[in-house]
């Protein structure tokens, strides 16, 4: 048994540890010993909340059983899980952090004595806010996590479901989760309870529905930050300093990524949000579709162009990933700079599906990460560059954000692709990218296009060079 | 009239959200997906919640409503930060610098 105050100071060492460990990911040498911090911070909170209950019997055990199951299915998912569902593995972990809160609340309205919150149908008033938000932005969590899994997996369609009235529903709806907490907090009616939880569930679901797959990356990043609020909510529910510092870190770190994501994309975060995007704007597209010349090539052609430049600049897009194309692009580039030829990789802020994904995917093909650029590092650098090679990208490429005004990416960043003097595109057909209009970089006088699955095409040009 | 302990929690929770505001912007874009898993990790310190719940029965009746939704958030929990810091301990450790002998 540890006094509540000595408790208190130990929670609060773990929520500094807690900002270390975000801290130490500025770079990748101090990421590393970030993490210990982050490990360290989270056996100290689990341990003092064992001293503080101080309660060694048959409970204990089964607790320690549950932390044991929950760990080791955790370790398993963590060592098994290929890079490329990275994205995947976090949405799922989100859902996870929901629930969690949703149960912790559950059980925290069912026997408030256990946290010092008063008796049952008697919950101080500022607990029972501060559960109630909690629970219901664990449910939202919760539910909308689920549907990003279900779209990142395939498993459902990442095209987005539009119905009408969509809108006006969903604020009825979170109009009516304000009006049963009110509720609820005036009556301390358990019916009402489970009543916000299950409208909270529902909203969740509905929030995420109409949102399309390749506007994964903000949701999952807004998703990271509605988890770390329902932390903070049961936070303050239990009174924790750990909980509510981390919550406030996690919010606001996923609050960041979303906002990076929606300017990488040069939308608004509303716009994201309301979705649709991408399911109206393909009919326009394609009836005004006009046949125009394009110069394909094989791998052989490729490989010459490769071989008699200097510097060559990889843009690796989606499109990598699906194919599982970063390690025969590792060993192409391999042999290109045995050739003393200058080798860079462009990444786009929203290439992939989540945040910083091709960096995760390049590092696991062992390319170093002081050869991989982000875009305004390295978008001067195409003008001067012999060969740049697209690879599993498209929309970010598009010259058309910069000069058509009436294009629906007008005004998102691009990488300057079209500056380099040859451009090779890899890409399995001539179809629009999600976006759904035409990449202008297609038809252009220097772009050589490869039309073959990524990985089977690097491939071919390695064996070539 | 002393200060509600609710306004000092509430001050910890506006100072952190502006820690977490600057430290998350000094976070270098290509560890941005370790970033999401390690604050997955971090946020499952939800479990000290979950572990006053599971400990909340006496010795007679481990098992109440309350204590099972415990355990069930324990083990979810549990996933989450053993999945979350392994996942990112895996991650950072193919982030590598370019070899400088040749």
């Amino acid at each position: 048994m540890i006094s509540l105050n000595l408790s208190a100071i130990f929670y609060l060492i773990s929520g500094v540890l807690f900002i270390l460990a975000l801290r130490g990911l500025s770079s990748p040498e101090t990421s590393r010993q970030g993490n210990l911090f982050g490990i360290l911070g989270m056996i100290i909170a689990i341990t003092v909340t064992f001293l503080l209950v101080g309660n060694f019997s048959t409970g204990f055990i089964f607790v320690l059983i549950f932390i044991l199951l929950g760990g080791s299915i955790g370790a398993f998912i963590a060592y098994r899980i290929p890079m490329t569902a990275m994205p995947e593995l976090v949405a799922g972990f989100h859902s996870l952090v929901g629930l969690a809160a949703v149960f912790v609340a559950i059980s925290a309205f069912l026997n408030p004595e256990a946290f010092n919150l008063g008796t049952k149908g008697n919950i101080k008033l500022g607990s029972l806010i501060e559960m109630s938000i909690g629970a219901a932005v664990g449910a939202i969590t919760f539910s909308g996590s689920i549907i990003a899994f279900l779209k990142l997996q395939g498993i459902m369609s990442g095209s987005p479901i539009v119905f009408k009235g969509q809108h006006p529903l969903n604020a009825l709806i979170l109009i009516s989760i304000i009006i049963l907490i009110y509720l609820l907090c005036a009556s301390q009616s358990s019916n009402l309870f489970w009543i916000l939880l299950a409208v909270s569930f529902l909203i969740g679901f509905l929030l995420i529905i109409p949102i399309g797959g390749a506007d994964m990356p903000v949701v999952i990043s807004m998703l990271n930050s509605y988890s770390g609020w329902a932390a903070a909510g049961i936070g303050f529910t239990l009174e924790n300093t750990a909980l509510i510092i981390t919550g406030a870190l996690v919010g606001s770190s996923g609050a960041i990524l979303s906002y990076i994501m929606c300017k990488g994309m040069n939308r608004s975060f509303f716009n994201v949000i309301l979705g649709g995007f991408g399911a109206t704007d393909s009919t326009s597209s394609s009836s005004n579709k006009e046949q125009r010349p394009v110069k394909s090539g094989n791998a052989d052609d490729a490989a010459f162009l490769m071989k008699n430049a200097s510097s060559v600049i990889i843009v690796p897009g989606y499109g990598m990933a699906v194919a599982q194309a970063q390690h025969a692009l590792r060993e192409m580039v391999d042999t290109l700079k045995k050739n003393d030829i200058k080798v860079s990789y462009a990444i786009h802020p929203v290439a992939g599906r989540m945040p910083g994904h091709m960096n995760v995917l390049l590092a696991e093909a062992n390319v170093p990460y002081d050869e991989v650029f982000e875009l305004e590092e390295i978008n001067n650098d195409f003008a001067n560059a012999d060969v740049a090679f697209v690879i599993g990208a498209n929309d970010v490429t598009n010259p058309v954000a910069k000069t058509d005004p009436q294009s629906p990416i007008y005004g998102m960043p691009v990488l300057d692709v079209e500056k380099c003097k040859s451009v090779l595109f890899v890409k399995r057909s001539l179809s629009p990218g999600y976006a759904g209009i035409d990449n202008d970089l297609f038809y252009k006088e220097n772009t050589l296009m490869l039309f073959a699955d990524a990985k089977k095409m690097t491939e071919d040009i390695t064996k070539n060079l | 009239m002393e200060i509600d302990p609710l306004i000092f929690r509430l001050s910890i929770f506006i100072l952190s959200i502006f820690v977490g505001y600057y430290v998350v912007w000094s976070v270098t874009p290509s560890l941005h997906t370790p970033l999401m898993s390690v604050t997955n990790a971090i946020s499952s310190v939800i479990i000290v919640g979950a572990i006053i719940a599971g400990l909340s029965g006496n010795s007679d009746s481990v098992f109440n409503t309350s204590s099972v939704f415990g355990f069930l958030a324990i083990a979810l929990a549990a996933i989450n930060i053993f999945g979350g810091f392994l996942v990112t301990q895996r991650m950072l450790a193919m982030y590598k610098k370019k070899k400088k002998d040749k």
